[in-house]
């Protein structure tokens, strides 16, 4: 590990790895909360509908933003990853992009087209999230098994984007017992209870399968004496998990004590996970077949990128604390001015 | 039909309904700005009521940017990995930039901007108003920067197939930038003084007599006539400067195949790439000469000049170029025409006195400045081809190598989507433009900026 902090050709790429992880990472659970409440519009009522819309209006834009992010990192720190990673899913990657037009647009477009369009708006809302979600499922199960179209992959596919769905919803559901009260809330406490069970089984299934099908990654995780640390990982999102499922069962409380719990349980939860995969696949950018070093843009572009992240994250991370704390508390219905 | 050939109509059609959204976004959130700013000097409620009907116009648009601007960003990997793989280590950089300067600015304020207004301060809210503005703008600047970077490349040096950047300050100003940088923004200001007028004068016709209407009418009228001559010289400018970096460019606009002096400037023509020459000519003698080099006897380059030894065009396809070139002017003229008349006619008789007819007229060029925006970038970048970036990359180089039926598969669906939404985008125009002139929107008090206040939503 301490060579690659010698040389800048080894320091840049790390580093620009690092930050497309925690780009993708953070995407993952903000949109993950978005797109979860997307894929829950049909199990709520029309008011309903609104008030879940009203507790990410203010944030959806900013929380899509780092999968741009996210993906700028890759196009610009790893462009020959780029290009291979994108072109073998070329399909997923369109139905994700119809998906994230369809969600992006209806948000605006069902509170401003004429009241009889806005059934149909909310069914786009709720196709469009449903579509980025299953294609981001699907596309992390594809990378999982090494980006290869075979009926045994696209099989696992199937399940990982069963799973994101599940998940999202979950992180979704978790996101409303934070922001509403009332019949909403208690019917999102139900929703969570019934999701954990897909959370449990998706991350089960990502964890026992990846191992199996790359002996790369069965010996990153089960060499002595690395596997008593690494055990701690798992260990740790088990605990979580009973955390979860301890605080929901005490919800919905009449004083409101505990509704953050869930969310911030839930946040954890998807942090490790993703930890654990990051871990899998280092040094890897395409699995097993292209390394960040060897994917990496040339150093002195790395670097001015660099200067310009440096400068502008924490200014990022400034504005979006303000965002954050301008729209704290219940989601009152939206007031659009 | 081949991978190349659709891969180029897909991301020229992702790219055609893009560009639609950030010009008006960008010179929208200046516009909002300014009435904000005459509010809150004023105490006019007009000016309020302007704001609230053209921020949801803004929120609209900025979604639809949004939306079709990631694609782009996808496309870039799933149909042109070769572009990024030889020029990433500069547009690289410059992408991220957008999107660490621009795009998460406009993205947090514009939830400020459009849900805090009464849960923050008077001033916070006005500074959104501007951050979102400045962002849009920023996002503009990054763009316009590759955009130009791939039409005049300079700053660089390639090593082993890839360009290296040697001088960023030479890449960000590179040639043909402040230009191409001044008529976009130019473009996108006329685009929405020609769309707040149209509007505007839609919702007159409609019946609407508020105050603030015939602000907006007469803010529309004149954003357009003081900006169309700038334009105009600007765009006369960038013509200069292309005539310089992209000759073959310049003679395609004009359909001139010699390189001679005293080159006609040629009004009407039907070129034919095959005979090169032009059919049914109609030209103003010496006037390209005139217009290009201020000499009537000035010498204009041709295309013949582009074609190698070996028979191998390396200019772009004339008739296009020709075309697309003409209706940019013929729509500018149309603006000049229209907006001086209305501005004069507002001033001698008032906003409120406008004739019918010029509200008529004033309805249809509500989108006039997306038919000369898109004529205009239809110039410039099939005026590049058959470069992708200027004798670096062709785009036969750049394509990834999917499967055709693939490609058409997903061209027909961003098809069928594309035109879905522009439509809705302008019945939702038009029919929020007749809500609001029936009054249904007009709100007496305002939301005080303490608590949150329960506004229902349209």
């Amino acid at each position: 590990m301490s060579e690659i902090f010698q040389s800048q050709d080894t320091l840049l790429p790390f580093i620009f790895a690092a930050l497309m992880g925690v780009s993708i990472l953070i995407y993952v659970v903000l949109d993950g909360f978005d797109l979860g409440i997307g894929v829950l519009f049909p199990f709520a009522d029309d008011e309903e509908r609104d008030r879940m819309i009203a507790s990410i209006g203010p944030f959806w834009d900013a929380n899509e933003t780092w999968l741009v992010l996210a993906i700028g990192l890759l196009l610009v720190a790893f462009p020959v990853a780029h290009g291979v990673i994108l072109s073998a899913l070329y399909l997923p990657v369109a139905i994700m992009l119809i998906g994230l037009i369809l969600r992006g647009v209806a948000f605006e477009f069902r509170v401003k087209a004429p009241a009889p369009w806005k059934r149909s708006w909310n069914g786009a809302f709720f196709a469009g999230s449903l579509m980025t979600a299953l294609s981001q499922g699907w596309m992390l199960g594809l990378y999982i098994m090494g980006l290869g179209h075979t009926p045994f992959t696209m099989g696992f596919a199937v399940v990982t984007a069963v799973f994101l769905t599940v998940a999202y919803s979950f992180i979704g559901a978790c996101w409303v017992i934070l922001k509403t009260d009332g019949a909403l809330q208690a019917k999102a406490v139900g929703w969570a209870k019934g999701g954990i069970w897909g959370v449990i089984l998706g991350m089960g299934a990502v964890s026992a399968a990846s191992p199996l099908v790359s002996t790369r990654i069965f010996d990153k995780w089960f060499t002595m004496p690395e596997v008593f640390v690494l055990a701690l990982l798992p260990a740790a999102a088990a605990l979580l998990i009973v955390g979860l499922w301890l605080s929901l069962r005490r919800l919905p409380r009449s004083d409101d004590k505990g509704s953050a719990w869930p969310f911030f349980l839930a946040v954890g939860v998807f942090v490790l996970g993703f930890g654990g995969m990051a871990y899998s696949f280092y040094p890897y950018v395409v699995p097993d077949r292209l390394t960040i070093y060897e994917a990496a843009s040339a150093p002195e572009s790395l670097l001015i990128m660099l200067v310009g992240v440096c400068v502008v994250l924490p200014l990022i991370a400034g504005y979006t604390v303000l965002s954050y704390t301008v729209f704290r508390g219940k989601a009152t219905e939206l007031s659009y001015y | 039909m081949d991978t190349l050939l659709l891969s180029r109509i897909q991301f020229g059609a992702n790219i055609s309904f893009h560009i639609l959204f950030p010009t008006i976004t960008i010179a929208l959130g200046w516009a909002l700005l300014f009435f904000k700013l005459r509010y809150n000097a004023t105490g006019d409620f007009k000016w309020m009521e302007a704001y609230r009907f053209w921020v949801k116009v803004f929120a609209l648009s900025f979604a639809m940017g949004v939306v079709s601007g990631i694609t782009m960003s996808f496309q870039f990997g799933t149909n042109w990995p070769g572009f990024m793989e030889t020029v990433g280590n500069i547009a690289g950089p410059l992408l991220a930039y957008e999107v660490l300067t621009a795009f998460f600015l406009e993205a947090v304020f514009l939830g400020i901007m459009l849900f805090g207004f009464s849960r923050v301060p008077g001033w916070l809210h006005t500074t959104a108003t501007f951050l979102v503005a400045f962002g849009t703008t920023m996002s503009a600047f990054w763009i316009l920067v590759l955009n130009s970077w791939m039409q005049t490349p300079v700053g660089y040096e390639m090593r082993e197939g890839v360009a290296h950047a040697t001088d960023w300050l030479a890449i960000l100003f590179n040639p043909s930038m402040p230009y191409r940088l001044a008529h976009m923004l130019l473009a996108s200001g006329l685009t929405v003084a020609f769309l707040i007028a149209g509007i505007s004068a839609f919702r007159k016709l409609s019946g609407d007599r508020s105050p603030a209407v015939d602000a907006t009418l007469r803010f529309g009228l004149w954003a357009g006539a003081i900006l169309i001559p700038v334009q105009i010289v600007a765009g006369d400018m960038h013509g200069l400067n292309t005539l310089e970096h992209q000759p073959q460019k310049v003679a395609a606009m004009e359909a001139n195949w010699e390189t001679q002096s005293g080159v006609p400037l040629v009004l009407f023509a039907v070129p034919d790439q095959e005979a090169r020459e032009n059919r049914f000519e109609l030209a103003v003698p010496n006037g390209a000469s005139w217009i290009l080099t201020h000499h009537a006897d000035g010498v204009v380059p041709g295309l013949n000049d582009f074609v190698t030894e070996e028979g191998e065009v390396m200019h772009p396809p004339v008739a296009p170029v020709f075309y697309a070139f003409r209706i940019m002017v013929a729509t500018g003229f149309a603006m000049l025409g229209l907006s001086w008349l209305g501005a004069f006619l507002s001033w001698r008789r008032g906003t409120g006195n406008l004739p019918k007819p010029l509200l008529f007229l004033m309805v249809p060029m509500a989108f006039s400045g997306w038919v000369a925006t898109l004529a205009g970038w239809y110039t410039t970048e099939i005026g590049r081809q058959p470069w992708l970036v200027t004798g670096i990359l062709t785009r036969d180089q750049a394509v990834a190598d999917v499967p055709t039926p693939m490609v058409a598969s997903t061209l027909v669906a961003y098809l069928v989507v594309y035109a879905l939404l522009l439509f809705a985008y302008v019945a939702v125009l038009f029919y929020l433009a007749r809500k609001a002139s029936h009054g249904d929107d007009i709100e007496p008090e305002l939301p005080s900026s303490e608590a949150a206040q329960v506004v229902v939503a349209e």
